[in-house]
């Protein structure tokens, strides 16, 4: 194991924070929902997918990047209230199961419909040009974009945080997530909260979708691996924790790193030995409530 | 499916209206029914190896029904025990040419020993973590098989099952022929519905709901409710484990797909489908689950649409799924 | 029964035969191949192939160029008259559905040859069974393990180019020109191994020095932790073998990090596709190798005539790599039971055998030991700039011509001289 150094360390710890960024993304609207609708949305890959597509359309019509950045999220929560309306609130009160059966369908239908309508194949999704190119962190070069990827997740989490405990809608999340029968007898409508956290969630994933495409490029199979991956995310934060979802993504995306480095064969099933052990030690994960699920 | 479940486990009362008796008829000799459509079931369907596909996918199906309906625990990991029963199948015949019976033998254990590992770690998680854990502990299971390149062919997938004759005491059946090889599965098949059908009737199977329908009475009841669970899974990963053995043997292959989560998320729609917690429903959801994959992407390269929008009409509105829904239906007229 | 329908008045008689009709129908469907054969002996191919999942597009392109070697035989009248058929089947890129699919051309279908598959894992499935049943393959996807003695069979022909061969192409031309420093970016499986094996067995002719091979998980959709560590190693060249998004992806980052600033990059293999999804911008100055490149009818008369031919039949579409195996793995089949004079098995072992082709891109044939194709493999380099088409995206710097020298030996691949 030779070439190994200090810088390398510290520049794969880095990388290790930029793969974490998009599972934060990706994985706290995971939380979001599943917190306060005890709905696991099997679908969210799918959403994170249509978020990267939405992107590539709007790009054929001519417009651009930052254009995206702004309505991706706007659509893809659009698609969310949608399916949240029409196809999960029928099903609130069956128990756990068959939200996350729906969603299971779900993600197969979506993928197929954006088959149908942009082809099999994948879609190159080019870099910004003015977010192209290397700079250098102090420790190496490091690709501009992911840096970009790091700041973009940070105004989100922070516009998020903001949301839910500086505004009353966030407050009633907050309280709806910790005991929604309270919240429902205080005489608030807990439907329409629950549908706009779902927008929320999903118009997230959208939007990791959107600052994913560049790294990997745009096709529909690309739901499916991150949401096995964002799964472990969530679990190990806790489920329904937003505080977890973070720390827990950050930690994920590390340990890949970490690991890519110095065993690179072992980095996929790294994620869910981490995520075995977790559960064993600690079932209900780093912040989740032990008896929730019972 | 409350209801169907506990038609299925405790004596019947044989109703008073007509309309009722061919369900009363049908839950009574639910074994011997099931035998007799599996033997003619290879006439009507499209090709004899399909129709062995949906036999192995019905009894894996009705392993994983174990732990789903009447336990009321979902496992997104059953693929372990699946593959893990193809895989012991397959290295029995391909690295120790071990003869097919001893190699199926070995696929059950698979299925056992599998099982009493994921099983004892995950017993004690509940509602939706046990179904994160049972998914984490068998994408451990699949890169172990994966990276076992010599013993399993790894992404290759495992080759060389070739069976070409069974001996049955003297009789030597040409198991290339596909009308046997379907009969020789069929046996094994309808030999597991058997075996399940007594445990479902035994006082084990009982308890079994009990823990299901309410786990603070089972308790008090004197019953070990993690026990009972933990058994439960281990029976369920004996029978998965056969249906992998089979699988390896109709094939002649092993693909390392066998172990992905793909297959854990399918057994779960067909049980649905079919209706869970019910005893034919594994096998129903699994003959029209594959037929319908099979018919739809004959003529569409889109199939993955038209069944996903059927799963979905299935969980909206027949959450009891095909047989339980007929179950619902036959009881309210 | 008949008494219930006259019972049951006109219309539920109308209905009953509109049910019956209707079956029938559905029946005549299911059998329909069964009572062709019976009636005219049509000459049956079997050809899976993954039309659902990521690799579509390939095998749409697969089908089309088999279907074209179908018609011109067809139509230069069969085999004294007997017509063939394609008897296309989805495998999902699932080694299972190809082994059910392949057990249903065979045992329901009754096909005399199966000709298809799109990954190393799905033909081993498809040559387990068919090798099992007595009925010819011909491989159109790589792999190397199909020309070992374990999963050979005198029933197993490989029309595509082996990892071991495409990687050789593409070292010995890349290993003089621009370094002795060598790293790897392998995808972990088998033809990730093999393409490795392939490029450090040329490069001991070349006195490479090997950096280091770091392995990526199948389906890694993020390579910047590895490539700060590949950096690190300074290689004048960097050999990325993997294929379909994998390759896309890890190219396209590559190029984010700046690798190719200070590092040749190179692949065993370019497909058309991957290029054509990822873009010029990833690909640009990329080095691998291919079997097919249409530009290649500049040299070859047969490559010309076919893609002409194609361009007829599919307007004015040009054939991509993989379409041209299509071709050629069907086309190989029906000229040997032309030359045979009869589908029989053995015979048609014996016609491909012996057969020497040219049908799309020089000359070819078949070793003994093994069934490989013996041909030419091509390097190509992505261009960007000056495109004449949509299908102009590779330029051809370089090829390896037909030699079994460049094949592993029978004795190294476990066949008995």
């Amino acid at each position: 194991m030779d070439g190994l150094s200090f810088d390398l360390i510290a520049l794969q710890l880095f990388a290790g924070l930029a793969l974490g960024a998009i599972y934060v993304l990706f994985a706290i609207g995971l939380s979001l929902i599943f917190g306060m609708l005890t709905v696991v949305n099997f679908a969210h890959g799918a959403f994170y997918m249509v978020g990267a597509y939405v992107g590539v359309y709007i790009l054929m019509l001519g417009g651009n990047f930052w254009i995206c950045l702004i309505a991706v999220p706007l659509a893809v929560g659009l698609i969310g209230l949608v399916v949240e309306r029409f196809l999960i609130r029928p099903l609130y009160g069956r128990g756990m199961d068959y939200p996350l059966l729906l969603t299971f369908g779900l993600s197969y239908v979506m993928v197929e419909l954006v088959r149908i309508a942009f082809g099999k194949t994948g879609i190159p999704f080019d870099t910004p040009d003015i977010l192209q190119g290397a700079v250098d962190i102090g420790v190496g070069y490091f690709p501009l974009y992911r840096l970009f990827v790091i700041g973009a997740a940070a105004v989100v989490l922070l516009a998020l945080w903001l949301f839910l405990e500086r505004t009353s809608f966030g407050l009633i999340i907050r309280a709806g997530a910790r005991d929604p029968q309270i919240v429902r007898v205080l005489g608030v409508n807990v439907a329409q909260v629950w549908l706009i956290v779902f927008g929320i969630g999903t118009a997230i994933a959208g939007l990791a979708g959107l600052l994913a495409a560049p790294l990997q490029g745009v096709i529909p199979e690309m739901g499916g691996t991150i949401l096995a991956e964002a799964f472990v995310v969530t679990v190990v934060g806790g489920m329904g924790s937003i505080g977890g979802a973070v720390l827990a993504g950050l930690l994920v995306g590390v340990v890949v790193s970490m690991t890519s480095l110095f065993a690179p064969e072992m980095g996929k099933v790294s994620i869910f030995a981490l995520m075995a052990i977790v559960l064993i030690v600690r079932p209900q994960g780093f912040f989740g409530r032990a008896g929730l699920m019972s | 499916m409350q209801s169907s479940v506990n038609e299925m486990t405790q004596p019947l009362q044989r109703p008073q209206a007509t309309p009722v008796s061919w369900f009363a008829f049908a839950t009574t000799h639910r074994a011997s029914i099931a035998g007799l459509a599996v033997l003619a079931f290879p006439l009507v369907m499209p090709f004899t190896a399909l129709a062995a596909n949906i036999l192995i996918y019905g009894l894996y199906a009705l392993g994983f029904n174990l732990v789903y309906g009447y336990l009321g625990l979902l496992s997104f990991g059953h693929a372990a025990l699946f593959g893990t029963g193809a895989y012991l199948c397959g290295i029995a015949i391909v690295h120790f040419g071990l003869p097919w019976y001893v190699a199926i033998v070995l696929g059950i254990c698979g299925g056992l020993v599998m099982a009493a590992a994921i099983g004892a770690l995950a017993i004690r998680t509940r509602g939706i973590y046990f179904a994160m854990v049972t998914m984490a502990l068998s994408q451990c299971v699949y890169y172990l098989f994966y990276e076992a390149v010599g013993w399993t062919g790894g992404e290759n997938g495992l080759r060389g099952i070739n069976v070409r004759e069974i001996d049955l005491f003297g009789l030597k059946l040409d198991f290339i022929n596909p009308l046997i090889r379907y009969y020789v599965i069929a046996a094994f098949v309808i030999a597991a519905f058997f075996v399940l059908s007594r445990i479902l009737a035994s006082p084990f199977g009982a308890v079994i709901e009990a823990v299901r329908e309410n786990e603070a009475r089972a308790r008090a009841s004197g019953y070990d409710v993690t026990a009972t669970r933990l058994i439960t899974f281990i029976l369920s990963g004996g029978f998965c484990g056969l249906a992998g053995a089979l699988q390896a043997l109709h094939w002649s292959i092993v693909p390392i797909e066998i172990l992905h989560y793909d297959t854990s998320g399918i057994v779960v729609m067909i049980a649905l489908l079919g209706g869970m917690g019910t005893f034919f429903g594994p096998m129903i959801g699994a003959a029209v689950f594959l037929l319908l994959e099979n018919i739809v992407s004959l003529w569409t390269e889109h199939w993955q649409l038209v069944v996903g929008a059927i799963f979905m009409i299935c969980v909206l509105f027949f959450p009891a799924g095909i047989w339980g829904t007929l179950i619902r239906r036959a009881k309210h007229d | 029964m008949a008494r219930s329908i006259t019972a049951f008045g006109s219309i539920s008689r109308r209905r009953l035969l509109t049910t019956v009709s209707a079956g029938a129908a559905l029946a005549a469907s299911t059998f329909r191949i069964n009572l062709v054969q019976a009636e005219e002996a049509t000459i049956k191919i079997g050809f899976p192939v993954p039309l659902t999942g990521p690799y579509g597009t390939e095998a749409q392109d697969q089908v089309r160029a088999a279907q074209l070697a179908i018609a011109e035989f067809n139509d230069g009248g069969g085999l004294n008259g007997r017509k063939a058929e394609l008897l296309v089947r989805d495998d999902k890129l699932n080694p299972g559905e190809a082994a059910t699919r392949t057990l249903e051309l065979v045992e329901k279908d009754k096909v005399n040859f199966v000709v298809g598959s799109l990954s190393a894992a799905v033909q081993l499935a498809i040559n387990n069974v068919t090798k099992e049943r007595g009925v010819i393959f011909n491989s159109i996807s790589q792999s190397d393990a199909i020309n070992e003695a374990a999963d050979f069979s005198k029933y197993t022909f490989h029309e595509a180019l082996n990892p071991h061969m495409t990687a050789g192409a593409v070292g010995r031309y890349a290993f003089p020109k621009f370094g002795k420093k060598v790293a790897f970016l392998t995808a972990d499986y088998a033809y990730g191994h093999e393409m490795v094996r392939g490029f450090l067995d040329v490069g001991k002719t070349f006195g490479i020095e090997n950096l280091g091979d770091i392995r990526h998980p199948l389906g890694t959709t993020d390579y910047s932790t590895l490539l700060p560590r590949i950096q690190s190693l300074k290689p004048d060249i960097l050999c990325i073998s993997n294929f379909g998004r994998d390759q896309q992806i890890a190219l396209k980052q590559a190029t984010d990090f700046g690798v190719k600033k200070t590092t040749q990059i190179i692949a065993p293999l370019l497909s058309h596709a991957s290029r054509v999804a990822a873009g010029p911008q990833a690909f640009e100055g990329v080095i691998g190798g291919c079997s097919f490149y249409w530009g290649l009818e500049e040299k070859f008369a047969s490559t010309k005539a076919f893609n002409d031919a194609f361009r007829k039949m599919y307007d004015g579409k040009l054939p991509s790599d993989y379409g041209a195996l299509g071709y050629g793995g069907v086309r190989t089949v029906l000229a040997a039971v032309k030359n045979a004079g009869s589908t029989d098995t053995d015979r048609v072992i014996a016609a491909l055998e012996a057969l020497k082709y040219d049908f799309y891109k020089g000359p070819q044939y078949y070793r003994q030991c093994d069934h490989q194709s013996v041909q030419s493999v091509l390097v190509i380099k992505s261009k960007s700039k000056d495109l004449r088409n949509e299908s102009d995206v590779f330029e051809i710097i370089g090829a390896d011509e037909p030699s079994e020298a460049n094949l592993r030996s029978c004795e190294e691949l476990g066949h008995k001289a």
